[in-house]
């Protein structure tokens, strides 16, 4: 009979120059500590259980033993009547995504050449930065739903041929207005994070201004930016229901008429449900791509 | 005698009040490297950013083979395609491969149809040893790598002058002498170099001319075999017993 160990030894070596997993078996310490790390994963998974019952068992029961939940659930949960209104909803929610797509397209080209303008420092756009530094801290600082009302009561009542009075129009108008300022303001803190170490490296490199911005400078502050502007999305979308104010039969006005005819409040709480379907996934979607930028950053830092 | 590739005579930086350098003059001759040593803040790095244009000189005059470049009228991106610069922090850009990397100038600036600049881009990586690299993100190189690759993208435009500022100082001694050796080989090829660095050994043995500054001034000059063997100036011989000392010699 051969050794056993004897014919493994050689094969062993081997494998481990080829990188390959060799034969090992955890040691008994290391089993015991497997042991210990498994009763502690249960203990944890015992102790958040325990925890989300009594807080959310705490707060169900509040709610319901309330005298007034009666009435609260006849007036906001009438779930029959909320779906015979819900197509006239969602058809006013359409309207909500279109408005979205279209001021999504229209903030991302105005609020980039804002932002290009905040930071460029040629002598020629120097009347252009004042103007368009201006135009942030305006519309930074007032309430969109301010902006909304001007935009759409006021410019109708100029009365200028050729400009429209179409709700629609002018409430999309508002929105991109406000965007852009909020916009501009992450994409200028993104251009601003590019080391300007990587700028030297480029015009070293004979790359003039505009190509080093176009080349070097925007696709590194572009990638790190990218979560604050899924936020910002985020609050386009909700956001676009204020223009329901104008009267545009948006998801939030579709809700408010049937509201009114019925004293019912079910409406609403559909026109909520139908919003938070699309932020709730996009929200998710945000925090992975975060997750992901300071990953990827605190990989770089290492090498 | 030909006229020397770089020409910079009485030479003035500030930042403010503070003079960072002043009556600089030196000259470099083609295929000749001229080396930079000095304490750190002595004005290295300053030196081959202002010749580069990346920083303004406030008196003197930078020739690039017999035309003034420091002339504020003259198109900086131009001078620049001419001129190769390396960094200490190599500034490789992370959103692009390394191809993508060296080739960027060529194509964008010089023109060069993208086929030919990528074999191009090859031909160079394969001298270096790094082909099988094209294709990497600078994050998964080493710094040796990287700094290597930094070399090559400024090789890419094929310039008159390369500019080699500390190019091993943030890299682990292993990592210093792969990146060293490629400068001696692009010296031994014939490039005409501007470098400064903390490494004597390296010094001796590519410099034609040792420069040393201090506080911003040259104050010793000439042959490496002089300026760092036998120096004459008292504040040289200091610098040079410190670094003794610390072992880098």
């Amino acid at each position: 009979m051969t050794n056993p160990l004897e014919s493994t030894a050689p094969k062993g070596r081997a494998s481990s120059i080829g990188n390959e997993v060799p034969d090992w078996k955890p040691s008994e310490l290391e089993l015991s500590r497997k042991r210990i790390r498994s009763d502690q994963n249960r203990r944890n998974i015992l102790i958040a259980a325990g925890s989300s019952f009594l807080v959310l068992g705490t707060l169900v029961s509040i709610l319901i033993t309330s005298p007034g939940f009666k009435s609260l659930s006849d007036t906001f949960f009438a779930w029959a009547y909320g779906f015979e209104i819900l197509p006239k909803v969602i058809l006013g929610f359409t309207t909500n995504l279109i408005l979205t797509v279209i001021a999504a397209t229209c903030v991302s080209i105005f609020g980039l050449l804002l932002a290009l303008t905040r930071t460029s420092r040629s002598p020629a756009l120097t009347p252009f930065r004042f103007l368009a530094t201006m135009y942030v801290d305006v519309f930074r600082g007032v309430p969109m739903l301010l902006i909304i009302l001007l935009v759409g009561f006021g410019i109708p009542s100029l009365r200028l041929r050729g400009l429209t009075n179409n709700v629609f129009v002018l409430g999309t108008a508002a929105v991109i207005i406000t965007y852009s300022a909020y916009v501009a303001e992450v994409l200028r803190s993104g251009i601003l994070t590019v080391h300007p170490s990587q700028r030297a490296a480029a015009r070293s490199l004979g790359l003039s201004n505009f190509q080093t911005l176009r080349h070097v400078v925007l696709p590194q502050a572009l990638r790190r930016v990218t979560p604050p502007l899924l936020n910002d999305l985020v609050a386009l979308i909700k956001d676009t229901g204020l223009v329901s104010i104008l009267g545009v039969t948006d998801a939030v006005r579709a809700a408010q008429i049937s509201s009114s005819r019925s004293f019912n409040y079910t409406p609403y709480v559909m026109a909520a449900i139908l919003f938070l379907m699309v932020t709730v996934p996009l929200t998710r979607f945000t925090d992975r791509t975060m997750r992901r930028a300071i990953e990827r950053q605190n990989a770089q830092g290492l090498a | 005698m030909s006229t020397p590739v770089l020409e910079v005579s009485g030479l003035r930086k500030s930042f403010g009040k503070d003079v960072v350098l002043q009556e600089i003059s030196f000259e470099v001759p083609v295929h000749t490297a001229t080396v930079f040593i000095g304490s750190s803040g002595s004005g290295k790095s300053t030196l081959l950013r202002c010749i580069n244009l990346l920083d303004g000189i406030d008196d003197g005059i930078i020739n690039l083979d017999g035309e003034e470049i420091s002339d504020p009228r003259i198109n900086a991106d131009e001078i620049r395609r001419k001129l190769g610069m390396v960094f200490q922090s190599f500034n490789l850009f992370p959103h692009m491969s390394v191809m993508d990397n060296i080739t960027l100038s060529p194509i964008r600036v010089q023109g060069i149809d993208k086929e030919q600049a990528r074999s191009a881009a090859k031909t160079l990586l394969s001298r270096f040893g790094l082909l099988e690299k094209a294709n990497q993100y600078p994050d998964r190189l080493s710094g040796g790598q990287q700094q290597r690759v930094a070399i090559i993208r400024s090789l890419a435009l094929k310039p008159r002058l390369l500019l080699l500022d500390e190019v091993t100082s943030a890299l682990d001694p292993v990592l210093v002498n792969e990146v060293l050796s490629t400068v001696r080989d692009l010296k031994v090829e014939g490039m005409t170099m501007v470098i400064a660095t903390h490494e004597m050994g390296f010094a001796k043995q590519v410099a034609d001319e040792v420069c040393f500054l201090h506080q911003g001034r040259i104050v010793e000059y000439g042959p490496p075999g002089k300026v760092l063997e036998d120096p004459r100036d008292s504040r040289t011989q200091d610098f040079l017993k410190r670094v003794h000392e610390a072992g880098r010699l």
